[in-house]
């Protein structure tokens, strides 16, 4: 699930902290977005559909979309309107139906 | 519960406008916006990126910084992260902050909730590495991170912007696919006389296009055929332009056919909205300074028709002034001085709107898509679903709830509200007025049990 990104960092300023995504230690950078940080480490998928388990990423970065759901410590959150904290833990939500969510 | 003059939804120019006019006049303002900062889509986090990314987002983003240094005033309460779940006819709010729910209420309500992106249908565009041009830009500003091997796909001024914007980070789009035909171009003639007399608007397109010929970005145009391929995540787009099959090996898909209101609170409180013809959504109902059908509530920016950030910002500002000439803080005559002004630059403002409008027209095979392609990207319902569900006698939005599940997915509507209208509409040769939209029901963003029974007991706990 981790591949070489196709995103590129035009400035590495931000310290980095170590965050797990399905039990992979990823470094991101501290208080960037979450949604942005997971691109540039190259996760893909972030999800899969509830219905019929294809792969999804972040389509529109706004809040709109909700494709960037993931579960963050146990809460299923937008990442696209999350800050990246110090030792989060990040998986796919669980393949329940999203409306719970 | 808090309590305000003026409760404003949503800090883009349209909402911080408002802001500032409203506590010059003597207004309490509070100012609710989730994002962690100011500046809404045009100008998203204008007050980091400024200084780091300036010379790369270019001056339209960093005129921003002024509307944000503007929110320092003391009788403006600004609170970030904060998301507006539930609107009350009576200008009563309800909010999450870090997942705690709380309530506010205001004399007088303003909706400057912005637009979105208008949904863009095509066979593949769920996949991974196919965003928004708009989300593109997001990661630009507020991340400082670029796309690599992407495509820009549709029509509009925002993807010259963007090519432009990632020329110079160094790593330019391989292409731009646009959607648009020479007889739009044509047809946009008929309206050449308002698009000089927004002369800057046309000024500005020329050049971001000579940048992009420069940068030797090669343009495709008339394109149809769309789709994306690719096995678990977006590889390559296929098109036919000028009689030509093409093929691009790529990255990242970017797609964009324009912007349409955001109007899920608007509806999810009954406001009156009715279909604009030219900008092919709907619209909600409003007068000359954004009042709505309810007289306390009133909308500013592109969430009550697409303007632009300078006609957003402009609106904003009428729109507080009539607030505050509402609230006693301001007489009629003072308004009218004030507001001459700002209507005759939102004529010129909006002079280039009739050119743009016809020159970059949606990409019409991705309104009313073929059967297989997905349109409700939650509930993975087909363009033929629709159609099916239209043949089983299914005539507007909410009875498609009585046959699939569209619309009832987490993003409720958002990316497909417009497609299934347009679908029904042609399915049962309606008009799109008459088809009508989704109802939508509060909460319109996701609230855990947690904050709603936090909520209900500071509710019983009160006198
Ligand atoms: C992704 C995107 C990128 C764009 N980029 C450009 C550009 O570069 N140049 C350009 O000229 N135009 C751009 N536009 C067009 C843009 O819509 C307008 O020019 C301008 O931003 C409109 O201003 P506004 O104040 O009406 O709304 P916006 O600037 O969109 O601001 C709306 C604000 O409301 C907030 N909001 C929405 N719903 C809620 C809620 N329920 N609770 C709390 N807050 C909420 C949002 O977080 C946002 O900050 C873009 C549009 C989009 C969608
Ligand atoms: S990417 Fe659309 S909601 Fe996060």
């Amino acid at each position: 699930m981790k591949t070489a990104s196709d995103y590129r960092i035009l400035d590495e300023t931000r310290q980095r902290v170590t965050v797990r995504f399905e039990g992979n230690e990823l470094l991101l950078r501290e208080g960037e977005n979450l949604a942005a940080e997971l691109l540039a480490a190259g996760i893909a998928p972030f999800r899969r559909t509830p219905v019929s388990g294809a792969p999804r990423n972040p389509f529109c970065m706004m809040g709109a979309c909700f494709d960037c759901l993931v579960e963050i410590d146990g809460v299923t959150r937008q990442a696209c309107m999350t800050e990246v904290a110090d030792g989060m833990v990040i998986s796919m939500p669980a393949s329940r139906r999203t409306d719970d969510a | 519960m808090l309590e305000t003059d003026l409760a404003i939804i949503g800090a883009g120019p349209a909402g911080m406008a408002a802001a500032y006019t409203a506590a010059q006049s003597g207004l309490s303002v509070l100012l609710l916006d989730e994002q962690s900062r100011a500046g809404g889509q045009i100008y998203r986090d204008v007050e980091r990126a400024a200084n780091t990314r300036g010379h790369i987002l270019g001056k339209d983003y960093t005129c921003g910084l002024a509307l944000v240094e503007n929110l320092k005033h003391e009788r403006i309460t600004h609170v970030t992260g904060a998301a507006v779940w539930q609107v009350g006819q009576d200008c009563e709010l309800t909010y999450s902050v870090a997942g705690k729910a709380c309530q506010a209420s205001g004399k007088r309500l303003l909706i400057a909730t912005g637009a979105l992106e208008r949904p863009m249908p095509v066979p593949g565009w769920t996949l991974p590495g196919v965003m928004t041009a708009g989300a593109a830009q997001i990661l630009l500003k507020q991340s400082g991170i670029v796309c690599e091997r992407a495509v820009l796909v549709g029509s509009g001024p925002l993807l010259y912007l963007v090519a432009a914007q990632m020329i110079r980070t160094g790593t330019a789009p391989l292409a731009i696919v646009e959607t648009q035909s020479f007889s739009d171009m044509i047809s946009a003639m008929r309206h050449l006389g308002g698009a000089l007399r927004g002369w800057r608007y046309l000024t500005k397109g020329l050049a971001l296009l000579a940048e992009i010929r420069r940068a030797g970005i090669p343009r495709f145009t008339a394109a149809t055929s769309i789709s994306i391929e690719g096995d678990g995540k977006a590889q390559a787009i296929r098109f036919t332009s000028a009689g030509r099959e093409n093929r691009i090996d790529c990255a990242t898909i970017l797609l964009h056919h324009g912007v349409v209101p955001n109007t899920q609170i608007s509806r999810s409180i009954g406001l009156d909205h009715h279909w604009d013809p030219d900008q092919r959504c709907f619209v909600p109902q409003t007068d000359g300074w954004g009042r709505t059908s309810l007289s306390a509530i009133f909308i500013a920016g592109d969430g009550g028709g697409i303007g632009g950030a300078k006609a957003a910002e402009i609106a904003g500002s009428l729109s507080a002034l009539e607030i505050a000439c509402d609230l006693g803080a301001m007489d009629k005559g003072e308004r009218d001085h004030k507001a001459g002004r700002l209507r005759r630059a939102l004529t010129s403002e909006l002079a280039a709107r009739p050119f743009i409008d016809r020159a970059y027209p949606p990409f019409v095979p991705a309104l009313t898509p073929k059967d297989a392609t997905i349109i409700c990207r939650c509930e993975e319902v087909t363009a033929g679903d629709i159609r099916r569900y239209a043949k089983l006698g299914c005539i507007g939005p909410n009875q498609t709830k009585a046959f699939g599940r569209a619309g009832m997915g987490p993003c409720q509507g958002r990316y497909c509200g417009l497609t299934v209208t347009e679908l029904l509409a042609e399915a049962n040769q309606k008009t799109q007025e008459e088809t009508g939209y989704y109802r939508i029901r509060p909460p319109i963003k996701p609230v855990s049990l947690g904050e709603l029974s936090a909520l209900a007991k500071t509710e019983s706990a009160k006198p």
